[in-house]
C-alpha cells in the first residue's frame, strides 16, 4: 500500500483525529466528577484555613466545613442579603460565609487581587464586630518562588491575626494593609511585608484593603 | 526472556541514563528543568510524568511506524504526545490535585519537551515496540534523575527543606546560617545543570 498518496494521508489524519477526540472526551467525562470534587474540596480547605483550621486530613475537610460554615450568603452592594444560600458556587456577586467557631460567629470574605506576575486570591475571616481579623488565607497563581510565594505560607498569614480592619475614628474606609518590610508605623492596622517581595505585598495590600472595602455596607448593616 | 534483555537492549535502556543523557549530553528539556525544580516533589512528579509519556509515546509511534504517512509524521507524533499529556494531566487533576496545582502549566508544556519529539523521530520511527519502550523509559529516567538532583540541591539550600520537611536544624539558623535565595531563582538551576554536565563529562572522559 502506498502510504504517501494524498488519499491515504488525509484518511489517516481524519481517522487519527476522530479516535483521539473520542478517547479524550471519554476520559474527560469519566474523570470530571472526581476533578470537580477536588476543586470543591480545595476551596473548602482554603475557607477553613481562613478560620485557622489548617492541616486537615482530606477526609475530615467535608465534615469540618459542614460543622463550621452555617451559610454562604450572596449579598447586594448595599449590604442587604440577596440569597441565603448558594454563595459557594457564585462567581459574580459578593459572597459572605457565615461561620461559627467555638460558639462565636465569624464571617469569611473572599477577596481577589493582582500580584506581580499573576492573580491573587484569599479569604479573610473577621469576628462579628467586623473590626478584628480572626484569620486569613491567601494564595497566588505565579508569584516568585521563595519571595512573593511566601504569602501562601501560614507564617505570613498568621501576621494578620488580631489586626484591626478600621483605624480608630474612621468606620468607612478600610485601613488594614501590608507595608514594606520593617516599616510598620501603626501596629493595629499594618502588617509587616516580605523583604524582596514588595510588589507582591503591594498586591496583597490592595487585595485585602480593596476587597474588604466592598463589604463595608454589609458591616454597617449587620453591626 | 533472555532476548528481551539482551546486551543491546540493556544498552538502549542504560545509555540515556549516563553516556547519552538527554539533559547533560544532548542538552534537551532544559526549560522545564528550570521551572519545576525549586522543590523536590514537583521535580519527582514531573520526571515520572515525562518517563510515562516518553515510554508510551515511543511504543505507540513504534507500533504505528509502518503506517504513518511520511509527510505528516511529525503531526502524528505531536498528536500522540499531546493526547498522552492531556491524559496524564487529567489523571493528576483527579488523583493528585495538590501536585497538579503545583506543576500548573508545566504538565501541559511536556508536549513541547524536545526529548519526546527527539526520541520519537530518532528512535521509535525506526525500531520495534519493545526497544522503543526501553529507550523511552531510559530517556525519561535520564531526564528525571537530573531533575531530582537539581530539585534536591535547590530545595535543600534554597529553603532548608526536602519534600517540604525541614532538614537543616534550627540551631544552624541561630548560628547565622541563611537560606540561599539565589537557589529559588531559575538561573541557579542552569548553574546546577552546568555543574552536573561538568561532573558527568569529567567522569565519562576518564573511562
Amino acid at each position: 500500500m502506498n502510504t504517501n498518496s494524498n488519499g491515504y494521508t488525509i484518511g489517516y489524519a481524519a481517522v487519527m483525529v476522530i479516535i483521539v477526540a473520542f478517547l479524550l472526551a471519554f476520559v474527560s467525562s469519566v474523570l470530571k466528577p472526581t476533578q470537580d470534587k477536588n476543586v470543591e474540596l480545595d476551596k473548602k480547605k482554603q475557607i477553613l484555613a481562613a478560620l485557622n483550621q489548617r492541616g486537615l486530613e482530606k477526609d475530615s475537610i467535608e465534615a469540618t466545613y459542614e460543622a463550621l460554615v452555617k451559610s454562604d450568603l450572596i449579598i447586594n452592594e448595599d449590604g442587604s442579603v440577596k440569597a441565603e444560600n448558594g454563595g459557594f458556587n457564585e462567581k459574580n456577586d459578593l459572597v459572605v460565609y457565615v461561620c461559627e467557631v467555638e460558639g462565636a460567629k465569624k464571617y469569611v470574605f473572599p477577596v481577589t487581587g493582582k500580584g506581580l506576575w499573576g492573580g491573587l486570591w484569599g479569604y479573610i475571616a473577621l469576628n462579628d464586630d467586623f473590626q478584628t481579623v480572626f484569620g486569613v488565607y491567601m494564595s497566588h497563581e505565579s508569584e516568585t518562588a521563595g519571595l512573593g510565594s511566601v504569602i501562601a505560607e501560614e507564617k505570613f498569614q498568621k501576621k494578620f491575626d488580631g489586626k484591626s480592619v478600621f483605624a480608630e475614628g474612621d468606620a468607612e474606609h478600610v485601613a488594614l494593609t501590608v507595608v514594606k518590610a520593617g516599616k510598620v508605623a501603626n501596629d493595629a492596622v499594618e502588617v509587616d511585608g516580605i523583604t524582596g517581595a514588595t510588589l507582591t505585598c503591594n498586591g496583597v495590600a490592595a487585595m485585602v484593603n480593596g476587597g474588604l472595602q466592598q463589604y463595608v455596607n454589609f458591616f454597617n448593616v449587620n453591626k | 526472556m533472555s532476548q528481551l534483555f539482551s546486551k543491546e537492549n540493556k544498552e538502549i535502556f542504560s545509555s540515556p541514563l549516563n553516556l547519552n543523557n538527554p539533559v547533560t549530553v544532548q542538552v534537551l528539556g532544559i526549560c522545564s528543568a528550570l521551572a519545576v525544580t525549586v522543590q523536590l516533589e514537583p521535580a519527582i512528579v514531573m520526571g515520572l510524568s515525562v518517563t510515562v509519556i516518553t515510554a508510551f509515546a515511543n511504543v505507540i509511534i513504534s507500533l504505528l511506524r509502518k503506517t504513518v504517512p511520511n509527510r505528516i509524521r511529525i503531526i502524528v507524533q505531536l498528536v500522540v504526545v499531546a493526547t498522552l499529556v492531556t491524559l496524564v494531566s487529567q489523571v493528576l487533576k483527579a488523583y493528585a490535585y495538590d501536585v497538579s496545582v503545583q506543576l500548573s502549566v508545566y504538565v501541559g508544556l511536556i508536549i513541547t519537551n524536545c526529548i519526546l519529539m527527539g526520541r520519537l523521530e530518532a528512535f521509535a520511527m525506526q525500531n520495534g515496540p519493545w526497544a522503543s519502550f526501553l529507550d523511552g523509559v531510559g530517556s525519561g529516567l535520564g531526564y528525571a534523575w537530573i531533575l531530582v538532583a537539581v530539585g534536591f540541591v535547590r530545595e535543600l539550600f534554597g529553603a532548608g527543606t526536602l519534600l517540604g520537611i525541614q532538614v537543616i536544624p534550627d540551631v544552624c539558623y541561630e548560628w547565622g546560617y541563611a537560606n540561599n535565595g539565589m537557589m529559588t531563582m531559575p538561573a541557579m538551576a542552569l548553574i546546577i545543570v552546568g555543574c552536573i554536565i561538568w561532573a558527568t563529562r569529567a567522569i565519562n572522559d576518564k573511562k
